[in-house]
């Protein structure tokens, strides 16, 4: 018992959640702004790998490491866009066109990959981004490691939780967003564009998912490898019910993801030897099946989610 | 009613407007004027075209011919670029629909404020809109509260918001559809005092409706849209109501007589039946009907009348109280028992529970029959004697489609509730449910299903008349109860109760808060 609670008393075991919590934090919120609007995006998987790919080639590939984040977005935001194009002007459905990008998006970002390295065998390194040394703050005993001594991406998912709450519910962008979730009539009785507003929120949204999949090459593992993702974009989806559609609700159930699977690792090393590991690596996810029955079943869902709209159709 | 001044300057014309959808012209070269300071009362049947007019003035659709023009801060007319809602807007027109424009999930205020800021602010300015819409609330009376979300305000507060919304972009042209078929009779004089006051002020407003006695007592002016085509333009004070009947119809109207009934023994018994736990529920309902007699329920949509069918129907079990046919238990029963017992389901939405749109009109006939010797044989389904059987029903209730092997999804609103009564009333039911029998149906589709009810009556079925429709539950039922949130008050012989009492008790004033 004292050697679980060293594992809550360690200030790496907080470092480790907060860092596993980012890639589920960008993309939690990239999905939860797509679904305020209305649209599903289960290309998440797909924009997630798209994004890698697409940061971790463009810093090998000589562009500075912000240049690099900045070609994740853009490609996430070109999958966003096909998504959009399918999903709201047209109205197809929602799933079946998320999982065609996520097909799409993956194996295009493989076939790049592939192509552009025919013969490596172990995957080049980047020069990543190194944690932040922040005055005062990193310097502080305990809560330095523990909370203060990440990457300038684990920020910048930080700062973006805080200004999609902003943007949400307190300027007119946020309204008209939760509106066209709500009711896509309200809004375009009131003179604005369905679809502009839809379309903007996919593409906006799937840009910020595409930023998760980049902390995975270019701050988490300085590589890009197959299989990588490995469902991250799944849990997203999940998390936004939990969540209930808020940004700061959001947050939290990345960090207690991240906090879960960080826990599982160094419980293995406690208990390993006597219960299987893949029973530690189940853990996050049923523990997240768990809260998921008892957030989700009172969850307030955006009214308008998965209903195409169609111009003078009512 | 004070009229405006002649010369009160034109604010709205619509000149010409056709619009063409497919084979069906639903405005045929339509022309309307609307002064300053006038309301105008834009009356019709479902389907003439009235909707379509006003989607066509607010930007919905684009007509195919003709123009809207619109006199913007007393200037000329100039004309309206078509099919922009925005620029309806800014030339000042407000929309209120039938069914509420407003996100649920959003505060009074940022509804109103919704799509009024530029979306590349960086702040919703809420302070000074805050102090613009307390002025404009009590300038007009229209008062709600601003903090609340719409998802828990009433129908008439949604209204309200709706008109506000109107009103805080300063429009000169408000267009109402349909504004009272949500609201009770109270709510609605609210309503029309609220509209006379805003015309007064100088608004100029138009609202549609299909109803003649508050056609009569609000308007200004009337316009009869008949079939897409504008077939009368007069003065409300030389109107009468049989004559705008006629005009909306276009034919001499026949009204439906009830004959004196001669109720027999009690048939149908709810005993304290409680069911449903949202809003849309019922608490302890006691409910008695004789055969021979139509009883009515009276009340606003959403205060139980849907669970209440969906208990006699059999598609809900209530956790308390007693169901019972006859001396037959039925407490526990589900849709199909209650069918062998005996009951015909009218139910009230007829395209989603009435038919399978995608099977052929002699299926839908034959489906609450397919157990039956006459529909199957070995379970093996006789398509021949169920074509028969349509045929004849086809004839007998006179059926517009296009043979029996047409798909059901293909016949228009009435012909539909036709096949839902051939199919009901066919095997002589002991008990008929008929909820919301005749909502969206023409004058010949509705007297058609009036003549049904009374027939079933006459041949000593129960009838239970589920409606919001005062007028019909007046002309129809021996005897009214009213629901209000879940509750339904005993019922009392039509002849002892007017359009008033019913009014304030579908608004939850119970007798002696009436008196």
């Amino acid at each position: 018992m004292s050697d679980i609670l060293e594992i809550f008393m360690s200030a790496s075991f907080w470092a480790a959640a907060i860092r596993i919590a980012t890639p589920l934090i960008f993309g939690v919120i990239g999905a939860l702004i797509c679904e305020r609007a209305g649209v599903l995006n289960l290309g998440i998987e797909g924009i997630f790998t798209a994004g890698a790919m697409a940061g971790w080639m463009a810093v090998w590939l000589g562009a500075g490491l912000w240049g690099g984040v900045l070609v994740a977005a853009l490609a996430g935001g070109f999958f966003g866009l096909i998504h959009a194009v399918l999903t709201v002007p047209l109205g197809l459905s929602q799933h079946v066109s998320g999982i065609g990008v996520t097909l799409f998006a993956t194996s295009l970002s493989y076939f790049i990959y592939r192509t552009a390295l025919p013969d490596v065998s172990s995957p080049p390194r980047i020069e990543a981004f190194q944690s932040l040394d922040i005055p005062v703050l990193s310097d502080l005993p305990f809560l330095g490691p523990a909370l203060f001594q990440q990457t300038p991406l684990t920020f910048l998912a930080l700062f973006l939780v805080a200004a999609t709450a902003y943007v949400l519910y307190r300027t007119p962008l946020g309204l008209a967003i939760q509106a066209v979730g709500d009711n896509p009539a309200a809004v375009e009785s009131q003179g604005l564009s369905v679809y502009g507003l839809r379309m903007g929120a996919i593409v906006a949204g799937s840009a910020i998912m595409a930023l998760g999949g980049a902390f995975l090459t270019m701050s988490a593992f300085d590589a890009f490898f197959f299989g990588m993702v490995n469902g991250r974009g799944w849990i997203c989806i999940a998390l936004t019910v939990f969540a209930s559609w808020r940004p700061g609700k959001a947050l939290l159930g990345a960090l207690l993801f991240g906090a879960f699977d960080a826990f599982q690792v160094r419980l293995q090393t406690e208990v390993g030897s006597f219960i299987p590991g893949q029973v530690f690596l189940m853990m996050p996810y049923i523990l997240s099946i768990a809260a998921l029955i008892v957030v989700a079943r009172r969850a307030d869902y955006p009214r308008a989610l998965l209903v195409p709209y169609f111009k003078g159709q009512r | 009613m004070a009229r405006p001044a002649k010369d009160a300057p034109v604010l709205l014309r619509l000149d010409g407007i056709t619009k063409r959808f497919g084979a069906l012209t639903a405005n045929d070269s339509v022309c309307l004027d609307l002064r300053q300071g006038e309301i105008l009362a834009l009356l019709g049947e479902n389907g003439a075209g009235k909707t379509t007019l006003m989607n066509i003035l607010f930007g919905h659709y684009v007509a195919d011919e003709g123009a809207v023009l619109v006199s913007r801060d007393g200037a000329e007319l100039a004309q309206l670029e078509p099919g922009s809602p925005h620029a309806a807007l800014d030339a000042g027109i407000g929309m209120v629909h039938q069914h509420f424009t407003l996100a649920e999930n959003l505060s009074v205020l940022d509804n109103i404020l919704l799509g009024t800021e530029k979306l590349s602010a960086l702040k919703s300015a809420r302070a000074p809109a805050r102090r613009k819409l307390a002025d404009l609330m009590t300038r007009s009376g229209l008062t709600v509260g601003l903090d609340m979300r719409v998802s828990q305000l009433s129908v008439g507060e949604k209204q309200r918001v709706e008109i506000l919304k109107a009103l805080y972009r300063d429009a000169r042209v408000l267009v109402l559809d349909e504004p009272t078929a949500v609201l009770t009779p109270q709510e609605s004089d609210t309503l029309f005092a609220i509209l006379k006051k805003l015309a007064a002020a100088g608004l100029g407003i138009v609202f549609i409706s299909h109803k003649l006695a508050e056609v009569m007592a609000a308007s200004h002016r009337i316009a009869v849209l008949r079939g897409g085509a504008k077939v009368a333009d007069l003065p409300t004070s030389q109107c009468d109501q049989r004559q705008l009947a006629e005009l909306m119809v276009g034919h001499e109207v026949s009204e439906t007589v009830r004959g004196a009934g001669t109720p027999g023994d009690t048939l149908f018994v709810l005993t304290g039946v409680s069911a449903g736990e949202s809003r849309e529920s019922i608490r302890d309902v006691n409910l008695e009907l004789k055969s021979g007699e139509i009883l009515g329920i009276a009340g606003v949509s959403g205060n139980g009348q849907t669970m209440l069918a969906r208990v006699i129907s059999g598609l809900e079990t209530p956790f308390a109280g007693s169901m019972r046919l006859g001396d037959r238990a039925l407490t526990h029963a589900n849709a199909r028992t209650m069918i062998d017992a005996g009951l015909a389901r009218i139910p009230e939405d007829r395209h989603r529970d009435g038919i399978v749109g995608a099977m052929t009109v002699s299926e839908n006939l034959a489906i609450e029959a397919i157990r039956k010797p006459e529909s199957q044989r070995f379970g093996l389904l006789r398509f021949a004697a169920m074509r028969d059987k349509a045929k004849a029903l086809i004839d007998a209730y006179d059926i517009r489609c296009q043979g029996e092997d047409s798909p059901a999804r293909l016949l228009s609103g009435g012909n539909i509730q036709k096949i839902v009564l051939a199919r009901t009333l066919e095997g002589e039911p002991k008990v008929v449910l008929a909820a919301q029998p005749s909502r969206g149906l023409d004058v010949g589709a509705t007297s058609e299903v009036y003549r049904r009810l009374l027939d079933a009556r006459a041949r000593g079925a129960g009838v239970l008349l589920i409606s919001e429709d005062l007028d019909e539950l007046m002309r129809l039922s021996d005897r009214i109860a009213v629901i209000h949130r879940g509750h339904l008050s005993a019922a009392e012989p039509t002849e002892t109760l007017d359009r008033g009492t019913l009014g304030l008790r579908m608004a939850g004033h119970t007798m002696e808060a009436a008196e």
